[in-house]
């Protein structure tokens, strides 16, 4: 079923698009700042983003910074959301389950299919942004060694490392999301409905981050370690925030999938 | 092959489907009949697992449902409430993906069976085409193929002719003969009488979630012991017969308590011109009627 499920995601166009839009920004963004040369000021901006003018080999990390908050979070929104709800409005659920796919099964291969577009995304993205970044900002160091956001050098198998960890955390990231997506998407027929809704639930959480009255609430909002893969770039590594937001996302992985689970294997299937 | 006991689902303060007594037996073509909404589809998707049931047992092939699913679904092929598949891939993708999604069918003859049940839906031509191009009928013929991908022992099938043109419908029927033939028991929901007639060797009737009646076709259709003879003459039919006339239309007269060829030779030798004369049989259609009507239904059949 999971591999069904992958053949099902590869194979449908709109993931491709989805993928490509996603990294339709970056590219631009590295344009422009090839051109003008011109960088954000440091300290504001998306992280590495004043770094990498004078060193493209960090890209790939202001790529992700860039998609991250927003781009990657409504493209997972949208499949997870979909992932249901969507079979339920073309009908094919039904025909899925008296195959029969058991339907804890259905969902756990669901689960698996979005965190594996997602790290299909974050890797197209940050291996794009290692082309783009090379080609059109240079390697700016040629002793192979490359500024760290703490000051020190890393060196490239380092930066290497580094950026793979970079991704699966982004990656295991976006579990909460997926998670409730997923969930809504068992309690409605609507894809936009379910995608939407996570959505919500984001930019609720991205909107109570800013507010400092919220601040009791702030540890356990899931986008509040979104942007911890930078401390891996510390050296040494900060892992404080890094182990919290895996952690976070566990908690929300858990208890959303567990609803979604509980719900979608007592529901009637009137699609 | 399927059996249920006060099968029962409410929706909310709606019931559905009301203390459902199903007996469909190895081997039958069982028709399902019901008008629209009378909770036809609801019980289909109760028999699959897909809908749970409020109260009462469902046995499918020997094994409680919805319990059993995964040992007894993968010997049912079933169409429900109209064909579904992925629209950007080919109708033998979409097979290719279904055999491969869940267990108990082999990789080795997926292929295989793939195209075998193409070819009896008469899709095998169709080719790469994406199933969002398909005909209605086209789309019907491909969820029937899904249905046969896996030599089901029971195949449940809500409306199968829907949007097929009279050809199809032909050819679907001739199919599902073939394969009754061959053993499998067809469990077949329609709201189409004449469908109904032409294939079932069984019926029941559900009345707003009621199953009204429950028999073999062949019962139900036996002669009534009448003997109706149409003529020109009707009157003059009608005199020389005398007390035995049950019923009379213009051209139209029903006999009570005479056999059909004591009265032929009582016509002839009175010289009396007759276009048809033959034992009454009553259509599907008013054995319907009357149970339903002694259901006290409204719900209208065609």
């Amino acid at each position: 079923m999971i591999r069904v499920e992958l053949v099902k995601m590869l194979r449908r166009p709109r993931t491709w698009v989805t993928i490509a839009m996603l990294n339709a920004l970056p590219t631009l963004v590295a344009i422009l700042l090839a051109v003008t040369d011109v960088g954000p000021r440091s300290g504001t901006g998306p992280a590495f983003l004043s770094a990498v003018l004078t060193d493209g080999t960090l890209y790939p990390l202001a790529a992700l910074a860039i998609v991250l908050p927003l781009f990657l979070p409504v493209a997972v929104a949208m499949m997870a959301g979909e992932a249901v709800a969507g079979e339920a409005q073309a009908g094919t659920l039904r025909y899925l389950l008296v195959r029969p796919v058991g339907r804890t099964r259905l969902l756990v291969a669901k689960l698996i299919s979005i965190v594996m577009f997602v790290l299909l995304t974050v890797v197209i993205v940050a291996v794009l942004g290692y082309v783009v970044g090379m080609l059109l900002l240079g390697d700016g160091d040629s002793s192979g060694l490359v500024s760290g956001v703490s000051g020190t050098s890393l060196t490239g198998t380092q930066i290497a490392q580094r950026t793979m960890m970079a991704v699966a955390y982004v990656t295991l990231s976006m579990l909460g999301v997926a998670a409730l997506a997923l969930l809504l998407s068992t309690f409605t027929d609507s894809a936009l409905g379910a995608a939407l809704g996570a959505l919500a639930f984001l930019i609720a959480s991205t909107l109570l981050l800013t507010l400092d009255a919220a601040a009791a609430l702030q540890p356990y909002l899931p986008t509040r370690y979104w942007l911890a893969f930078v401390d891996l770039f510390r050296d040494p590594i900060l892992w404080r925030d890094l182990v919290r937001g895996l952690l976070l996302q566990g908690v929300y992985l858990v208890v959303f999938l567990g609803a979604a689970w509980a719900n979608f294997t007592s529901k009637d299937i009137t699609s | 092959m399927i059996k249920t006991r006060g099968l029962t689902k409410r929706f909310g303060a709606l019931t559905a489907v009301d203390g459902l007594d199903l007996d469909v037996r190895e081997g039958d073509v069982y028709g399902f009949l019901g008008a629209n909404g009378s909770g036809k589809t609801t019980t289909v998707r109760m028999l699959l697992g897909l809908v749970l049931a409020t109260s009462g047992d469902i046995e499918v092939d020997g094994e409680v449902m919805p319990g059993a699913a995964a040992r007894v679904l993968p010997r049912v092929g079933a169409l429900v409430e109209g064909p579904a598949a992925y629209g950007h891939l080919s109708g033998r993708t979409n097979l290719m993906l279904l055999d491969a999604s869940g267990g108990g069918s082999s990789r080795s003859t997926r292929k295989r069976r793939v195209g075998e049940a193409l070819e009896r839906v008469g899709l095998s031509a169709v080719g790469r085409r994406p199933v969002r191009a398909y005909s209605l009928g086209m789309r019907q013929r491909l969820g029937l193929a899904a249905a046969l991908l896996r030599e089901p022992r029971l195949l449940v099938l809500d409306e199968p002719t829907n949007g097929l043109d009279p050809q199809g419908i032909r050819e679907i029927r001739e199919l599902l003969l073939a394969l009754n033939a061959r053993g499998t028991t067809v469990f077949l929901s329609s709201h189409l009488l004449a469908e109904v007639e032409q294939l079932c060797t069984r019926v029941g009737v559900l009345d707003r979630g009621r199953l009204v009646m429950q028999d073999e076709l062949a019962t139900v259709r036996a002669p009534t012991g009448r003997v109706v003879v149409r003529t020109p003459d009707a009157d003059q039919v009608a005199g020389v017969i005398g007390r035995g006339v049950v019923h009379r239309d213009s051209d139209v007269v029903v006999v009570e308590g005479l056999d059909a060829p004591t009265l032929n030779a009582e016509l002839v030798k009175a010289g009396l011109r007759v276009s048809e004369l033959g034992p009454e049989r009553r259509t599907l259609e008013q054995v319907v009627l009357e149970a339903a009507e002694r259901a006290g239904s409204t719900g209208v059949l065609r």
